[in-house]
C-alpha cells in the first residue's frame, strides 16, 4: 500500500478531531476525503504531512512507518487551502522551491517547472509575485508547487474552494487526468460531494472525525452506509421518514400503508429511518395502490431537473425531482407520490447504520 | 477629499508649517550654532545673520579645544568612534540572539515561554540607576568593567527586549502554513527559518534594529558609570564641553550635529525596508 493510516487519533483540548481513522490507498489511487466542515478533513491531511503530530496510531508510506518523521523527510506534496505561497518569491521560484533540495541541474529544474506551468496554463505569470496573481492563478501555482516534484503522496486541501465557478468546473474535468499523469497517490479534501464524485476514484466520508464509509462514487450514492452519508450526497437532499416496518414488509408514511418489498425481516417492528431519493419519487395527480397523498406546494426548476416541494398529511416536507421536460405536469394541490420499493433505503434509527436487504 | 475649499487648504498648510517648524527649528538652530563662535551665539538678541566659521568642527576633529582659559584636549572623535563601535556591536549581538528568540516565542508554546518573554521585557521597566550599583560591583569582580565587551553586554538590556518584542509580532503575522509548505518541499528547519521567516519579517527586523541602535546610541548612564574616558561614547564625551571657563556652546552644537548624523543616515537607509509590505498578499485574506 502506498499510504496506510492505522487507527489515527488526534484531539485538541480533550475534544477528538480525528477519532481512530484507518485508511489505505494504493499507488495511483485518488481518494476524495469528503465531509462537512469541521469534520477533521484538514487535520487529517496535516497529520499525514507531519505538520501536526497524532496522539496515537501510525502512518505508513510504502510500508515504512513515518509517524515520527519530520515533514521534510516524508516525500509528500501538499497544496494548502490558503495556497501558502511564498510572498517574497516569484511564481517560478515558488514552484522551483519544491525541487531545490534535489540537486538537479538548473536546466532540468527549468524544464520541469516550465512543463508543469504549461500544463496548468500559468506559464505567462511565472515571473510575477503571488500578490500580482488572481485567485485562480495562485491556486494553480500552489498546485504546480505540490505537483512538480512528482511526490509519492499528494495531499490537496480543497484546492478549488476559492476559485470562481467556471474555473472550478474546468479544473474538475482536468484534474483527474492531470493527477493520473503524475501517478501520485492522492488524498483530495473537499466539501462538495459533486467534486468528490468527479475527482476521486474512491470517496472516504469523514464525519465527526471518523471515516464512515469508503466506496466508489456510484456505490456511495446507491448504498449509503448510514443516514449521515445519505444526507450529504445528493442535491436536492434525500427524504427521510421515521418508519417501523411490519413483519410482512410494509411501512406507513403519513398513515398510508406502503409496500417495502421482501428482505427486511431483520428490521421488523424496529424503529427505522426510510430514505427516498427525490428522483426515486413519482408524483401523479391520481392515486394508485402504492402511493401516499401529498400537497404540492411549489416547483423549482433546477438545471436539468425540476424540483417539487410537497407536504405529507402529517406535515413532513418531501422533495421530488422530475426531468425538466415534466415541468408543470403536476398542478399545485393534492397529488400522490409513489416509489419503487427497490429504490428505498432503510437505516437503523438508533445507530443510523444502513440495513441491507437480505 | 478632493473637494477642499481654498481656505481649508490654506489652513492645512499653515498647520503643517507650524508642526514642521516646531520639530525642525531646534535642529536648524543647533546647526546654525555649530557654525558660530561662542560670542555670536550668546549675543542678545540672537540673530540669523553672522559670519559662519568652521572653527568648532576644526576643534572637534583636531581634538584641541581653545578657550579663554587656554587649550584643552578633548577626545570627541574617539568618543564618536566608541559610539559607533558600541552601538553596532550591541545591535548585531542583539539581532543574533533576539531574532531566533523572537521566532521561538512566536512559533512554539513552551513551558514558562510567556514568563520568560515578559521577564526580558521587564528589563525595560527597571530604572537603569537601580541596577547600576550592583552591576558595577559585579563587573569589577568579573573584570568586565571598562571593557567594550562589558558595555556591549549591558547594552543588551536595552536592545534585546526591543528586538524580541517587535520582531516576535512580525513572525506571528506570517502564516505558519507558508513555512509548512517550505518544509514539505524537503527543506530543513534552519533553511525554512533563513529563507522564509527571516525575509518575510525583514521590515520588522529593520525597524527593531534601527530603534535598538538609536536607544544604544543615546544611552548615557551605563557608559558613564561602567567605562572610563577611552571607552566612553559621545553622550558621555559631550560632558567635556562643560569646562571651568564656561560652556562651549559652539562646540557642543557641532558635536551634536556630528553625533546625530550617523543615526540619521541609518534611518534614511533603513526607511526603504520599513515601508515594505509585510505579507504581500500571498495568503488569502
Amino acid at each position: 500500500m502506498a499510504l496506510e493510516l492505522q487507527n489515527l487519533s488526534k484531539s485538541y483540548g480533550g475534544k477528538p478531531v480525528i477519532d481512530g481513522v484507518s485508511l489505505e490507498a494504493a499507488t495511483g489511487d485518488i481518494v476524495a476525503v469528503f465531509g462537512p466542515s469541521g469534520g477533521g478533513k484538514t487535520v487529517l491531511l496535516r497529520l499525514i504531512a507531519g505538520i501536526e503530530e497524532p496522539d496515537s496510531g501510525s502512518i505508513r508510506i510504502d510500508g515504512k512507518d513515518i509517524t515520527q518523521a519530520n515533514p521534510d523527510a516524508r516525500g509528500i506534496g501538499m497544496a494548502f487551502q490558503n495556497y501558502a505561497l511564498f510572498p517574497h518569491m516569484s511564481a517560478y521560484d515558488n514552484v522551483a522551491s519544491a525541487l531545490s533540495t534535489r540537486k538537479l541541474p538548473p536546466e532540468e529544474v527549468k524544464a520541469r517547472v516550465g512543463q508543469i506551468a504549461a500544463m496548468l496554463k500559468i506559464g505567462h505569470v511565472m515571473g510575477q509575485r503571488p500578490r500580482e496573481l488572481s485567485n485562480g492563478q495562485k491556486q494553480r501555482t500552489a498546485l504546480a508547487r505540490a505537483l512538480v516534484g512528482a511526490p509519492k503522496i499528494l495531499l490537496l486541501d480543497d484546492p478549488l474552494r476559492n476559485v470562481d465557478a467556471k474555473l472550478r468546473y474546468e479544473m474538475r474535468l482536468e484534474l483527474p487526468n492531470l493527477l493520473r499523469k503524475f501517478g501520485s497517490t492522492v488524498l483530495y479534501v473537499t466539501q462538495d460531494y459533486k467534486e468528490a464524485m468527479a475527482i476521486g476514484n474512491r470517496i472516504a466520508v469523514l464525519i465527526g472525525g471518523k471515516i464512515v464509509q469508503v466506496a466508489n462514487s456510484g456505490e456511495i450514492y446507491e448504498r449509503p452506509g448510514n443516514v449521515g452519508v445519505a444526507r450529504l450526497f445528493g442535491d436536492p437532499a434525500i427524504n427521510l421518514f421515521d418508519v417501523t416496518p411490519t413483519p410482512d414488509g410494509r411501512i406507513a408514511i403519513a398513515n398510508t400503508p406502503l409496500p417495502l418489498g421482501p428482505g427486511f425481516a431483520v428490521a421488523a417492528d424496529k424503529p427505522c429511518v426510510l430514505g427516498l431519493r427525490p428522483e426515486a419519487l413519482t408524483v401523479a395527480s391520481t392515486a394508485n395502490g402504492v402511493s401516499f397523498p401529498v400537497e404540492v406546494l411549489a416547483e423549482t426548476p433546477l438545471n436539468e431537473k425540476s424540483v417539487l416541494l410537497m407536504r405529507t398529511d402529517d406535515g413532513q416536507e418531501v422533495l421530488a425531482a422530475m426531468p425538466a421536460s415534466a415541468t408543470g405536469s403536476v398542478p399545485h394541490g393534492r397529488a400522490y407520490a409513489s416509489f419503487a420499493p427497490s429504490s428505498a433505503h432503510l437505516f437503523n434509527r438508533a445507530s443510523g447504520q444502513r440495513i441491507e436487504r437480505a | 477629499m478632493d473637494h477642499t475649499s481654498p481656505l481649508e487648504r490654506t489652513l492645512r498648510g499653515v498647520a503643517l508649517a507650524v508642526v514642521v517648524v516646531f520639530f525642525m527649528f531646534p535642529i536648524l538652530w543647533i546647526f546654525l550654532m555649530s557654525l558660530q563662535t561662542n560670542e555670536t551665539i550668546l549675543r542678545i538678541p540672537p540673530s540669523f545673520v553672522f559670519a559662519p566659521t568652521l572653527s568648532n568642527y576644526q576643534a572637534l576633529i583636531s581634538g584641541k579645544l581653545t578657550s579663554a582659559a587656554g587649550t584643552l584636549d578633548i577626545a570627541f572623535m574617539h568618543n564618536l568612534w566608541n559610539s559607533i563601535l558600541l552601538s553596532t556591536l550591541s545591535v548585531c549581538l542583539a539581532l543574533l540572539l533576539g531574532v531566533p528568540a523572537a521566532y521561538a516565542f512566536a512559533r512554539f508554546k513552551f513551558k514558562l515561554g510567556e514568563f520568560i518573554a515578559m521577564t526580558l521585557l521587564s528589563f525595560r521597566f527597571a530604572p537603569p540607576l537601580l541596577v547600576l550599583l550592583p552591576l558595577s560591583l559585579l563587573f569589577q569582580s568579573l573584570g568586565l568593567a571598562d571593557t567594550y565587551g562589558g558595555l556591549v553586554w549591558v547594552y543588551q538590556l536595552i536592545a534585546l527586549p526591543l528586538i524580541i518584542w517587535i520582531v516576535r509580532g512580525y513572525f506571528e503575522d506570517i502564516s505558519p502554513d507558508i513555512e509548512h509548505a517550505y518544509r514539505l518541499a524537503g527543506h530543513s528547519w534552519l533553511s525554512t527559518f533563513m529563507n522564509i521567516a527571516v525575509p518575510l519579517a525583514r521590515p520588522g527586523i529593520a525597524a527593531a534594529a534601527l530603534l535598538a541602535f538609536i536607544f544604544c546610541w543615546n544611552n548615557f548612564v551605563f557608559a558613564l558609570i561602567l567605562a572610563s574616558a577611552d571607552k566612553q561614547p559621545v553622550t558621555v564625551g559631550a560632558l567635556a564641553f562643560v569646562t571651568a571657563s564656561g560652556i562651549q556652546y559652539g562646540q557642543i552644537a557641532a558635536a551634536i550635529v556630528l553625533s546625530v548624523t550617523p543615526t540619521l543616515l541609518l534611518a534614511l537607509y533603513a526607511q526603504r525596508y520599513l515601508v515594505e509590505g509585510l505579507s504581500m498578499g500571498a495568503v488569502k485574506g
